[in-house]
Protein backbone atom coordinates (compact mmCIF):
# COMPACT_ATOMS: atom_id res chain seq x y z
CA UNK A 1 0.00 0.00 0.00
CA UNK A 2 1.72 3.34 -1.17
CA UNK A 3 1.68 5.96 1.64
CA UNK A 4 -0.59 8.91 0.26
CA UNK A 5 1.68 11.36 2.25
CA UNK A 6 5.18 10.81 0.07
CA UNK A 7 5.67 11.02 -3.50
CA UNK A 8 6.01 8.10 -6.12
CA UNK A 9 9.40 6.16 -4.54
CA UNK A 10 9.74 8.63 -1.53
CA UNK A 11 11.86 11.35 -3.72
CA UNK A 12 10.27 14.47 -5.09
CA UNK A 13 10.32 14.97 -8.75
CA UNK A 14 12.41 17.53 -9.26
CA UNK A 15 15.21 15.87 -7.02
CA UNK A 16 14.52 12.72 -9.43
CA UNK A 17 15.24 14.17 -12.50
CA UNK A 18 18.35 15.81 -10.95
CA UNK A 19 19.38 12.32 -9.83
CA UNK A 20 18.70 10.94 -13.39
CA UNK A 21 20.69 13.95 -15.37
CA UNK A 22 23.31 12.38 -13.27
CA UNK A 23 22.68 9.16 -13.74
CA UNK A 24 22.49 10.00 -17.61
CA UNK A 25 25.95 11.68 -17.26
CA UNK A 26 27.32 8.44 -15.62
CA UNK A 27 26.10 6.60 -18.56
CA UNK A 28 27.55 8.58 -20.96
CA UNK A 29 30.68 8.72 -19.46
CA UNK A 30 31.66 5.04 -18.05
CA UNK A 31 33.35 4.77 -14.44
CA UNK A 32 33.41 9.14 -14.19
CA UNK A 33 32.18 10.18 -10.37
CA UNK A 34 29.35 12.49 -11.59
CA UNK A 35 28.88 14.57 -8.01
CA UNK A 36 25.27 15.00 -7.44
CA UNK A 37 23.09 16.90 -4.42
CA UNK A 38 22.65 13.91 -2.29
CA UNK A 39 19.12 13.98 -0.23
CA UNK A 40 19.31 12.96 3.50
CA UNK A 41 17.13 9.79 3.15
CA UNK A 42 15.04 7.84 6.72
CA UNK A 43 17.77 5.93 7.43
CA UNK A 44 22.01 6.08 8.43
CA UNK A 45 24.42 6.76 6.26
CA UNK A 46 26.04 3.38 5.48
CA UNK A 47 23.06 1.31 5.07
CA UNK A 48 22.59 2.07 1.20
CA UNK A 49 21.38 5.70 1.13
CA UNK A 50 23.02 6.62 -2.30
CA UNK A 51 21.72 3.21 -3.68
CA UNK A 52 18.50 3.97 -2.61
CA UNK A 53 18.17 7.27 -4.63
CA UNK A 54 19.83 6.01 -7.58
CA UNK A 55 16.96 3.22 -7.21
CA UNK A 56 14.05 5.78 -6.43
CA UNK A 57 15.04 7.77 -9.68
CA UNK A 58 14.87 4.32 -11.93
CA UNK A 59 11.66 2.82 -10.85
CA UNK A 60 8.38 2.92 -12.53
CA UNK A 61 5.16 1.88 -10.95
CA UNK A 62 5.52 -1.47 -12.84
CA UNK A 63 8.82 -2.66 -11.84
CA UNK A 64 9.62 -5.37 -9.88
CA UNK A 65 12.19 -4.51 -7.27
CA UNK A 66 14.92 -7.32 -5.87
CA UNK A 67 17.22 -5.91 -3.04
CA UNK A 68 20.08 -7.96 -1.79
CA UNK A 69 22.55 -7.75 1.27
CA UNK A 70 25.91 -9.88 0.78
CA UNK A 71 24.15 -11.83 -1.86
CA UNK A 72 21.24 -12.69 0.82
CA UNK A 73 17.54 -11.30 0.30
CA UNK A 74 16.44 -11.88 3.91
CA UNK A 75 18.98 -9.68 5.82
CA UNK A 76 18.38 -6.42 7.65
CA UNK A 77 19.41 -4.08 5.16
CA UNK A 78 17.86 -6.10 2.45
CA UNK A 79 14.52 -6.27 3.65
CA UNK A 80 13.92 -2.51 4.99
CA UNK A 81 14.79 -1.08 1.86
CA UNK A 82 12.72 -3.54 0.12
CA UNK A 83 10.02 -2.21 2.60
CA UNK A 84 10.77 0.93 2.24
CA UNK A 85 10.26 1.00 -1.75
CA UNK A 86 7.02 -1.10 -1.07
CA UNK A 87 5.30 1.91 1.35
CA UNK A 88 6.43 4.48 -0.92
CA UNK A 89 6.40 3.35 -4.11
CA UNK A 90 4.10 0.02 -4.08
CA UNK A 91 6.11 -1.32 -6.07
CA UNK A 92 5.99 -5.36 -6.96
CA UNK A 93 8.86 -7.21 -5.30
CA UNK A 94 10.45 -10.81 -5.48
CA UNK A 95 13.75 -12.58 -4.78
CA UNK A 96 14.31 -14.22 -7.79
CA UNK A 97 17.13 -12.50 -10.13
CA UNK A 98 15.33 -13.38 -13.44
CA UNK A 99 11.77 -11.83 -12.62
CA UNK A 100 13.58 -8.51 -11.22
CA UNK A 101 13.57 -5.32 -13.44
CA UNK A 102 15.53 -3.45 -10.96
CA UNK A 103 17.94 -5.08 -8.57
CA UNK A 104 20.09 -3.09 -5.66
CA UNK A 105 22.33 -4.61 -4.19
CA UNK A 106 25.44 -4.67 -1.41
CA UNK A 107 28.56 -5.90 -1.75
CA UNK A 108 27.18 -8.86 -4.39
CA UNK A 109 26.20 -9.77 -7.97
CA UNK A 110 24.09 -11.71 -8.45
CA UNK A 111 25.15 -15.27 -9.56
CA UNK A 112 22.06 -16.24 -12.35
CA UNK A 113 23.38 -13.96 -15.37
CA UNK A 114 21.78 -10.61 -15.90
CA UNK A 115 19.40 -9.37 -19.23
CA UNK A 116 19.42 -6.45 -21.25
CA UNK A 117 16.52 -5.36 -19.41
CA UNK A 118 17.57 -5.30 -15.59
CA UNK A 119 19.16 -2.75 -13.38
CA UNK A 120 21.64 -3.33 -11.13
CA UNK A 121 22.15 -0.29 -8.49
CA UNK A 122 24.79 -0.89 -6.29
CA UNK A 123 25.39 0.80 -3.01
CA UNK A 124 28.74 2.35 -2.63
CA UNK A 125 30.32 3.42 0.72
CA UNK A 126 33.65 4.95 -0.78
CA UNK A 127 33.45 5.98 -4.64
CA UNK A 128 37.55 7.30 -4.63
CA UNK A 129 39.97 4.27 -5.58
CA UNK A 130 42.64 6.44 -4.85
CA UNK A 131 41.30 7.35 -1.68
CA UNK A 132 43.62 5.35 1.19
CA UNK A 133 46.95 6.57 -1.27
CA UNK A 134 46.05 9.94 -2.20
CA UNK A 135 43.63 11.53 0.69
CA UNK A 136 43.31 14.91 -1.11
CA UNK A 137 40.12 15.22 -3.30
CA UNK A 138 41.64 18.22 -5.50
CA UNK A 139 44.43 15.40 -6.52
CA UNK A 140 42.52 12.45 -7.20
CA UNK A 141 40.73 14.61 -9.18
CA UNK A 142 43.31 15.81 -11.23
CA UNK A 143 44.91 12.29 -11.19
CA UNK A 144 41.30 10.98 -12.94
CA UNK A 145 41.46 13.34 -15.25
CA UNK A 146 44.89 13.56 -16.21
CA UNK A 147 44.75 9.06 -16.28
CA UNK A 148 47.57 9.48 -13.61
CA UNK A 149 46.91 6.14 -12.36
CA UNK A 150 50.22 4.10 -11.18
CA UNK A 151 49.57 4.55 -7.42
CA UNK A 152 46.78 2.19 -8.39
CA UNK A 153 49.26 -0.49 -9.06
CA UNK A 154 51.58 0.82 -6.22
CA UNK A 155 48.68 -0.57 -4.11
CA UNK A 156 48.87 -4.14 -6.03
CA UNK A 157 52.61 -4.04 -6.07
CA UNK A 158 52.29 -3.73 -2.10
CA UNK A 159 49.82 -6.25 -1.65
CA UNK A 160 52.32 -8.49 -3.68
CA UNK A 161 55.33 -7.21 -1.54
CA UNK A 162 53.62 -8.00 1.53
CA UNK A 163 51.74 -11.17 1.17
CA UNK A 164 53.25 -12.91 -1.88
CA UNK A 165 50.23 -12.22 -4.05
CA UNK A 166 47.79 -9.60 -4.94
CA UNK A 167 45.17 -9.50 -1.28
CA UNK A 168 42.43 -7.15 -2.14
CA UNK A 169 39.84 -9.35 -2.30
CA UNK A 170 37.03 -6.68 -2.52
CA UNK A 171 36.17 -3.48 -3.67
CA UNK A 172 39.32 -4.77 -6.32
CA UNK A 173 39.92 -2.05 -8.64
CA UNK A 174 38.87 -2.10 -12.38
CA UNK A 175 39.67 0.49 -15.61
CA UNK A 176 36.96 1.05 -17.19
CA UNK A 177 36.57 1.00 -21.25
CA UNK A 178 40.51 1.87 -21.26
CA UNK A 179 39.51 4.94 -19.22
CA UNK A 180 38.55 5.30 -15.97
CA UNK A 181 39.49 3.64 -13.08
CA UNK A 182 36.71 2.53 -10.60
CA UNK A 183 36.02 1.19 -7.41
CA UNK A 184 33.39 -1.21 -8.21
CA UNK A 185 31.94 -1.44 -4.77
CA UNK A 186 32.99 -3.61 -2.15
CA UNK A 187 31.63 -6.79 -4.13
CA UNK A 188 33.79 -9.86 -4.00
CA UNK A 189 36.99 -9.58 -6.68
CA UNK A 190 35.14 -13.17 -7.65
CA UNK A 191 32.02 -10.58 -9.05
CA UNK A 192 34.62 -8.57 -11.31
CA UNK A 193 34.40 -10.27 -14.41
CA UNK A 194 30.79 -10.48 -14.22
CA UNK A 195 30.72 -6.43 -14.86
CA UNK A 196 32.29 -6.86 -18.16
CA UNK A 197 30.32 -7.09 -20.89
CA UNK A 198 27.32 -7.33 -18.79
CA UNK A 199 23.84 -6.79 -20.12
CA UNK A 200 22.62 -5.03 -17.66
CA UNK A 201 22.82 -1.77 -16.79
CA UNK A 202 25.21 -1.24 -13.87
CA UNK A 203 24.52 2.00 -11.46
CA UNK A 204 26.68 2.91 -8.10
CA UNK A 205 25.31 4.97 -5.94
CA UNK A 206 27.04 6.72 -2.86
CA UNK A 207 25.09 8.93 -0.33
CA UNK A 208 27.86 10.29 2.21
CA UNK A 209 30.11 11.01 -0.69
CA UNK A 210 27.17 11.76 -2.98
CA UNK A 211 28.86 10.56 -6.25
CA UNK A 212 26.82 8.67 -8.87
CA UNK A 213 28.82 6.75 -11.58
CA UNK A 214 27.60 3.90 -14.33
CA UNK A 215 27.97 1.56 -16.13
CA UNK A 216 26.28 1.10 -19.84
CA UNK A 217 25.50 -2.48 -21.44
CA UNK A 218 28.23 -4.23 -22.52
CA UNK A 219 30.81 -1.88 -20.94
CA UNK A 220 34.58 -3.21 -20.92
CA UNK A 221 35.64 -3.81 -17.56
CA UNK A 222 38.99 -4.51 -16.47
CA UNK A 223 40.42 -5.69 -13.25
CA UNK A 224 44.09 -4.18 -12.95
CA UNK A 225 47.41 -6.55 -12.39
CA UNK A 226 50.62 -7.65 -13.07
CA UNK A 227 51.67 -9.39 -15.80
CA UNK A 228 53.55 -12.04 -13.32
CA UNK A 229 50.44 -11.69 -10.66
CA UNK A 230 47.44 -11.68 -13.05
CA UNK A 231 44.06 -11.60 -11.69
CA UNK A 232 42.25 -14.31 -10.51
CA UNK A 233 38.72 -14.63 -9.14
CA UNK A 234 39.05 -16.53 -6.17
CA UNK A 235 36.67 -17.84 -3.82
CA UNK A 236 36.58 -20.44 -0.77
CA UNK A 237 37.95 -23.93 -2.47
CA UNK A 238 34.61 -25.70 -1.84
CA UNK A 239 31.18 -26.61 -3.10
CA UNK A 240 28.32 -25.14 -1.55
CA UNK A 241 27.52 -27.57 1.48
CA UNK A 242 23.55 -26.63 0.66
CA UNK A 243 22.96 -26.59 -3.38
CA UNK A 244 26.64 -28.40 -4.18
CA UNK A 245 27.04 -25.80 -6.53
CA UNK A 246 30.44 -25.17 -7.51
CA UNK A 247 30.81 -21.89 -9.39
CA UNK A 248 28.84 -19.67 -6.93
CA UNK A 249 30.77 -16.96 -4.25
CA UNK A 250 30.52 -18.96 -0.88
CA UNK A 251 30.11 -18.07 3.11
CA UNK A 252 31.64 -19.80 5.43
CA UNK A 253 29.27 -19.99 8.02
CA UNK A 254 31.04 -21.24 11.36
CA UNK A 255 28.70 -23.84 13.31
CA UNK A 256 29.48 -24.92 16.48
CA UNK A 257 32.82 -23.70 18.88
CA UNK A 258 34.81 -27.11 17.78
CA UNK A 259 35.72 -26.08 14.48
CA UNK A 260 32.86 -26.81 12.62
CA UNK A 261 31.93 -24.88 9.58
CA UNK A 262 29.79 -25.47 6.43
CA UNK A 263 30.21 -23.01 3.49
CA UNK A 264 27.33 -22.31 1.84
CA UNK A 265 26.19 -20.01 -1.31
CA UNK A 266 26.28 -16.16 -0.45
CA UNK A 267 23.54 -15.55 -3.40
CA UNK A 268 20.27 -16.91 -1.36
CA UNK A 269 17.85 -16.97 -4.75
CA UNK A 270 20.68 -18.93 -6.59
CA UNK A 271 21.17 -21.43 -3.64
CA UNK A 272 17.73 -22.17 -3.31
CA UNK A 273 16.59 -22.33 -7.20
CA UNK A 274 19.03 -24.90 -7.40
CA UNK A 275 17.78 -27.16 -4.50
CA UNK A 276 14.72 -26.48 -5.93
CA UNK A 277 16.18 -28.24 -8.86
CA UNK A 278 17.54 -31.22 -7.16
CA UNK A 279 20.98 -30.56 -6.38
CA UNK A 280 22.00 -31.19 -3.07
CA UNK A 281 25.08 -30.75 -1.01
CA UNK A 282 26.94 -32.29 1.52
CA UNK A 283 24.72 -30.82 4.85
CA UNK A 284 21.35 -30.19 2.74
CA UNK A 285 18.37 -31.43 3.36
CA UNK A 286 15.78 -32.28 0.37
CA UNK A 287 13.90 -29.18 -0.69
CA UNK A 288 10.42 -28.49 0.97
CA UNK A 289 8.10 -25.88 0.22
CA UNK A 290 8.50 -23.58 3.54
CA UNK A 291 5.41 -23.85 5.58
CA UNK A 292 2.82 -20.85 5.05
CA UNK B 1 82.99 35.78 -14.95
CA UNK B 2 81.22 35.11 -18.19
CA UNK B 3 78.65 32.45 -19.54
CA UNK B 4 81.20 31.19 -21.70
CA UNK B 5 83.53 29.84 -19.14
CA UNK B 6 80.93 27.94 -17.14
CA UNK B 7 80.15 26.38 -20.32
CA UNK B 8 83.95 25.16 -21.07
CA UNK B 9 84.45 24.32 -17.33
CA UNK B 10 81.51 22.11 -17.24
CA UNK B 11 82.54 20.53 -20.31
CA UNK B 12 86.22 19.40 -19.14
CA UNK B 13 84.42 17.74 -16.07
CA UNK B 14 81.64 15.64 -17.85
CA UNK B 15 81.82 12.86 -19.89
CA UNK B 16 81.76 14.05 -23.95
CA UNK B 17 79.56 11.72 -24.68
CA UNK B 18 77.47 11.51 -22.46
CA UNK B 19 77.44 15.63 -23.13
CA UNK B 20 76.41 14.48 -26.58
CA UNK B 21 73.71 12.43 -25.43
CA UNK B 22 71.25 15.77 -25.74
CA UNK B 23 70.56 18.30 -28.03
CA UNK B 24 73.29 20.58 -29.22
CA UNK B 25 72.54 23.73 -26.78
CA UNK B 26 71.45 24.05 -23.30
CA UNK B 27 69.22 21.37 -21.81
CA UNK B 28 67.38 24.66 -19.79
CA UNK B 29 66.65 28.36 -20.45
CA UNK B 30 65.39 30.45 -17.95
CA UNK B 31 64.66 33.56 -19.21
CA UNK B 32 63.38 36.91 -16.84
CA UNK B 33 61.49 34.98 -14.37
CA UNK B 34 59.41 36.54 -11.99
CA UNK B 35 56.88 35.65 -9.41
CA UNK B 36 54.90 37.95 -7.25
CA UNK B 37 52.63 37.66 -4.13
CA UNK B 38 50.70 40.59 -4.21
CA UNK B 39 52.82 43.01 -3.96
CA UNK B 40 56.13 41.37 -2.89
CA UNK B 41 58.52 40.29 -5.00
CA UNK B 42 59.25 36.21 -4.82
CA UNK B 43 61.86 36.27 -7.51
CA UNK B 44 62.39 38.81 -10.01
CA UNK B 45 64.39 39.01 -13.58
CA UNK B 46 66.00 35.56 -13.17
CA UNK B 47 67.84 34.30 -16.28
CA UNK B 48 70.23 31.47 -16.93
CA UNK B 49 70.98 28.68 -19.15
CA UNK B 50 71.74 25.26 -17.84
CA UNK B 51 74.00 22.91 -19.95
CA UNK B 52 73.75 19.23 -19.91
CA UNK B 53 75.85 17.65 -17.22
CA UNK B 54 76.09 21.08 -15.23
CA UNK B 55 75.29 21.59 -12.02
CA UNK B 56 73.93 24.89 -10.82
CA UNK B 57 73.91 26.03 -7.02
CA UNK B 58 71.58 29.11 -5.84
CA UNK B 59 72.22 30.19 -2.74
CA UNK B 60 71.25 32.91 -0.78
CA UNK B 61 69.70 33.14 2.86
CA UNK B 62 65.98 32.16 4.04
CA UNK B 63 63.67 34.17 2.17
CA UNK B 64 65.61 35.26 -0.48
CA UNK B 65 63.41 33.98 -3.16
CA UNK B 66 65.41 31.05 -4.07
CA UNK B 67 62.77 28.19 -3.31
CA UNK B 68 59.79 30.02 -4.99
CA UNK B 69 62.51 30.30 -8.31
CA UNK B 70 63.06 26.25 -7.39
CA UNK B 71 59.44 25.85 -7.42
CA UNK B 72 58.57 27.87 -10.67
CA UNK B 73 61.71 26.61 -12.36
CA UNK B 74 59.95 22.59 -11.43
CA UNK B 75 56.34 23.51 -12.40
CA UNK B 76 55.11 23.09 -8.97
CA UNK B 77 54.16 27.06 -9.16
CA UNK B 78 53.22 29.04 -11.79
CA UNK B 79 55.40 32.40 -13.00
CA UNK B 80 53.94 35.61 -13.11
CA UNK B 81 56.38 36.23 -16.20
CA UNK B 82 59.35 34.44 -17.81
CA UNK B 83 59.65 31.10 -19.87
CA UNK B 84 61.51 27.95 -18.95
CA UNK B 85 62.65 26.34 -21.85
CA UNK B 86 63.35 23.12 -21.50
CA UNK B 87 65.09 20.41 -24.28
CA UNK B 88 62.50 18.07 -24.18
CA UNK B 89 63.51 14.87 -26.32
CA UNK B 90 61.32 15.63 -29.07
CA UNK B 91 63.09 19.45 -28.97
CA UNK B 92 63.03 22.93 -26.64
CA UNK B 93 59.51 23.29 -24.96
CA UNK B 94 58.21 25.84 -22.68
CA UNK B 95 57.46 24.48 -19.90
CA UNK B 96 55.56 27.21 -18.09
CA UNK B 97 53.06 27.53 -21.21
CA UNK B 98 52.85 23.43 -21.42
CA UNK B 99 49.87 21.33 -20.66
CA UNK B 100 49.29 19.89 -17.39
CA UNK B 101 49.57 16.23 -18.89
CA UNK B 102 52.96 17.43 -20.43
CA UNK B 103 54.26 18.67 -17.30
CA UNK B 104 53.51 15.33 -15.16
CA UNK B 105 54.70 13.40 -17.85
CA UNK B 106 58.42 15.86 -17.78
CA UNK B 107 58.05 15.54 -14.06
CA UNK B 108 58.52 11.78 -13.99
CA UNK B 109 60.04 11.11 -16.64
CA UNK B 110 63.04 13.78 -17.18
CA UNK B 111 62.81 15.75 -14.04
CA UNK B 112 63.53 14.74 -10.75
CA UNK B 113 62.63 16.88 -7.90
CA UNK B 114 64.29 16.34 -4.43
CA UNK B 115 62.25 17.59 -1.75
CA UNK B 116 64.32 19.15 1.76
CA UNK B 117 61.79 16.91 4.22
CA UNK B 118 62.01 13.45 2.86
CA UNK B 119 57.98 12.88 4.09
CA UNK B 120 56.78 15.83 1.51
CA UNK B 121 58.52 13.65 -1.53
CA UNK B 122 58.13 9.93 -0.42
CA UNK B 123 54.76 8.36 -0.06
CA UNK B 124 55.36 7.17 3.94
CA UNK B 125 52.56 4.52 4.31
CA UNK B 126 54.26 3.24 1.20
CA UNK B 127 57.48 0.58 1.08
CA UNK B 128 60.68 1.40 0.12
CA UNK B 129 60.43 -0.77 -2.93
CA UNK B 130 56.71 0.93 -3.71
CA UNK B 131 58.29 4.27 -3.45
CA UNK B 132 60.59 3.67 -5.94
CA UNK B 133 58.70 1.39 -8.49
CA UNK B 134 55.76 4.37 -8.26
CA UNK B 135 57.86 6.02 -11.50
CA UNK B 136 58.34 3.18 -13.45
CA UNK B 137 54.55 2.14 -12.38
CA UNK B 138 53.50 5.55 -13.41
CA UNK B 139 54.99 4.98 -16.53
CA UNK B 140 52.98 2.11 -17.91
CA UNK B 141 55.81 -0.60 -16.24
CA UNK B 142 53.41 -4.12 -15.49
CA UNK B 143 56.00 -6.68 -14.99
CA UNK B 144 56.03 -7.08 -10.67
CA UNK B 145 59.41 -9.22 -10.63
CA UNK B 146 61.21 -6.27 -13.08
CA UNK B 147 60.16 -3.71 -10.77
CA UNK B 148 61.33 -5.14 -7.92
CA UNK B 149 64.33 -6.07 -9.92
CA UNK B 150 65.18 -2.36 -10.59
CA UNK B 151 64.21 -1.36 -7.04
CA UNK B 152 66.50 -3.57 -5.35
CA UNK B 153 69.01 -2.51 -7.85
CA UNK B 154 68.29 1.38 -6.84
CA UNK B 155 68.36 0.57 -3.50
CA UNK B 156 71.97 -0.62 -3.23
CA UNK B 157 72.93 2.30 -5.30
CA UNK B 158 71.80 4.44 -2.64
CA UNK B 159 73.25 2.20 -0.17
CA UNK B 160 70.29 0.70 1.23
CA UNK B 161 70.60 -2.96 2.26
CA UNK B 162 68.41 -5.00 -0.13
CA UNK B 163 66.64 -6.76 2.97
CA UNK B 164 65.32 -3.31 4.00
CA UNK B 165 62.93 -3.07 0.72
CA UNK B 166 59.80 -4.38 2.05
CA UNK B 167 60.18 -1.17 5.23
CA UNK B 168 58.56 1.59 5.37
CA UNK B 169 60.12 4.99 5.29
CA UNK B 170 58.65 5.31 8.73
CA UNK B 171 61.30 2.71 9.80
CA UNK B 172 64.41 4.96 7.76
CA UNK B 173 66.79 7.13 9.64
CA UNK B 174 66.52 10.68 7.98
CA UNK B 175 70.05 9.39 5.96
CA UNK B 176 67.78 6.75 4.44
CA UNK B 177 64.35 8.32 4.12
CA UNK B 178 66.69 11.01 1.92
CA UNK B 179 68.59 8.68 0.01
CA UNK B 180 65.97 6.51 -0.81
CA UNK B 181 64.27 9.95 -2.37
CA UNK B 182 66.93 9.93 -4.11
CA UNK B 183 66.44 6.74 -5.60
CA UNK B 184 62.88 7.07 -5.70
CA UNK B 185 63.61 10.18 -8.19
CA UNK B 186 66.36 8.87 -10.30
CA UNK B 187 65.04 5.07 -11.29
CA UNK B 188 63.75 6.71 -14.63
CA UNK B 189 66.77 8.16 -15.60
CA UNK B 190 66.01 11.73 -15.40
CA UNK B 191 67.98 14.34 -17.20
CA UNK B 192 67.81 17.20 -14.76
CA UNK B 193 67.14 17.18 -10.92
CA UNK B 194 66.33 19.69 -9.11
CA UNK B 195 67.39 19.47 -4.96
CA UNK B 196 65.72 21.66 -2.39
CA UNK B 197 68.55 21.52 0.43
CA UNK B 198 69.08 17.80 0.26
CA UNK B 199 71.03 17.74 2.90
CA UNK B 200 68.93 20.17 5.63
CA UNK B 201 68.05 18.73 8.49
CA UNK B 202 70.61 15.74 8.62
CA UNK B 203 73.76 15.57 10.46
CA UNK B 204 77.28 16.76 9.43
CA UNK B 205 78.80 13.16 8.77
CA UNK B 206 75.43 11.97 6.74
CA UNK B 207 75.47 14.86 5.18
CA UNK B 208 78.80 14.40 4.23
CA UNK B 209 77.67 10.75 2.72
CA UNK B 210 74.61 11.62 1.05
CA UNK B 211 76.70 14.67 -1.17
CA UNK B 212 79.82 11.97 -1.98
CA UNK B 213 76.64 9.92 -2.75
CA UNK B 214 74.90 12.45 -4.86
CA UNK B 215 78.45 13.54 -6.39
CA UNK B 216 78.62 10.27 -7.74
CA UNK B 217 75.63 9.93 -9.17
CA UNK B 218 75.42 13.31 -10.54
CA UNK B 219 78.75 12.38 -12.66
CA UNK B 220 77.72 8.78 -13.49
CA UNK B 221 74.38 9.30 -15.13
CA UNK B 222 75.55 12.80 -16.32
CA UNK B 223 72.93 14.94 -14.92
CA UNK B 224 72.13 18.36 -15.19
CA UNK B 225 71.17 19.43 -11.31
CA UNK B 226 69.98 22.58 -9.91
CA UNK B 227 70.53 22.89 -5.82
CA UNK B 228 69.07 25.42 -3.45
CA UNK B 229 70.86 25.59 -0.78
CA UNK B 230 71.58 28.01 2.61
CA UNK B 231 74.83 25.90 3.08
CA UNK B 232 78.05 27.25 1.17
CA UNK B 233 79.70 23.99 1.67
CA UNK B 234 77.17 21.58 -0.02
CA UNK B 235 77.44 23.64 -3.42
CA UNK B 236 81.66 23.93 -3.32
CA UNK B 237 81.18 20.16 -3.27
CA UNK B 238 78.23 19.34 -5.43
CA UNK B 239 77.86 22.88 -8.17
CA UNK B 240 80.26 23.54 -10.89
CA UNK B 241 78.60 27.18 -11.44
CA UNK B 242 77.04 29.35 -8.70
CA UNK B 243 74.17 31.96 -8.24
CA UNK B 244 73.78 34.25 -5.50
CA UNK B 245 70.44 35.43 -4.37
CA UNK B 246 69.13 38.38 -2.58
CA UNK B 247 66.00 39.79 -2.11
CA UNK B 248 64.33 38.10 -4.95
CA UNK B 249 66.96 38.88 -7.35
CA UNK B 250 70.62 37.31 -8.66
CA UNK B 251 73.00 39.49 -7.19
CA UNK B 252 76.03 37.37 -8.42
CA UNK B 253 76.81 34.44 -10.46
CA UNK B 254 79.84 32.67 -11.96
CA UNK B 255 82.22 29.33 -11.49
CA UNK B 256 81.65 28.53 -7.86
CA UNK B 257 85.16 28.66 -6.52
CA UNK B 258 85.84 32.16 -7.87
CA UNK B 259 82.32 33.56 -6.42
CA UNK B 260 83.57 32.23 -3.00
CA UNK B 261 87.22 32.55 -3.41
CA UNK B 262 86.75 35.97 -4.77
CA UNK B 263 83.59 37.27 -3.55
CA UNK B 264 82.47 40.52 -5.55
CA UNK B 265 78.85 41.64 -4.45
CA UNK B 266 78.93 42.93 -1.03
CA UNK B 267 76.26 40.75 -0.15
CA UNK B 268 78.43 37.87 -1.60
CA UNK B 269 80.99 38.39 0.58
CA UNK B 270 78.98 39.02 3.81
CA UNK B 271 77.92 35.66 2.98
CA UNK B 272 80.73 34.00 2.55
CA UNK B 273 82.41 35.63 5.28
CA UNK B 274 79.34 34.13 7.67
CA UNK B 275 80.69 30.90 7.23
CA UNK B 276 82.16 29.58 10.37
CA UNK B 277 85.33 28.38 10.42
CA UNK B 278 86.48 25.61 12.68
Amino acid sequence: MTSEVYNFAYLDELTKRMIRRAILKGVAVPGYQVPFASREMPMPYGWGTGGVQVTAACLMPEDVLKVIDQGADDTTNAVSIRKFFVRTAGVATTEATDQASVIQTRHRIPETPLTEDQILVFQVPIPEPLRFLEPRETETRRMHALEDYGLMHVKLYEDIARHGEIATSYAYPVRVEGRYVMDPSPIPRFDNPKMSDCPAIQLFGAGREQRIYALPPWTQVVSLDFEDHPFTASKADHACDLCAAEDSYLDEVITDDRGGRMFVCSDTDYCRSRREAGHLGRLGAPYEEAAP
Amino acid sequence: MTLSAAREFSGENSDPSQKDRGAPGPLLRVQGIEKRYGPRIGCTGVSFDLWPGEVMGIVGESGSGKSTLLSCLAGHMAPDAGRVIFATRTGPRDAVTMTEPERRQLARTDWAFVHQNPRDGLRMGVSAGGNVGERLMALGARHYGRIRTTATDWLGRVEIAADRIDDRPSAFSGGMQQRLQIARNLVTGPRLIFMDEPTGGLDVSVQARLLDLLRGLVREMGLSAIIVTHDLAVVRLLADRLMVMQGGRVVEQGLTDQVLDDPQHAYTQLLVSSVLQV
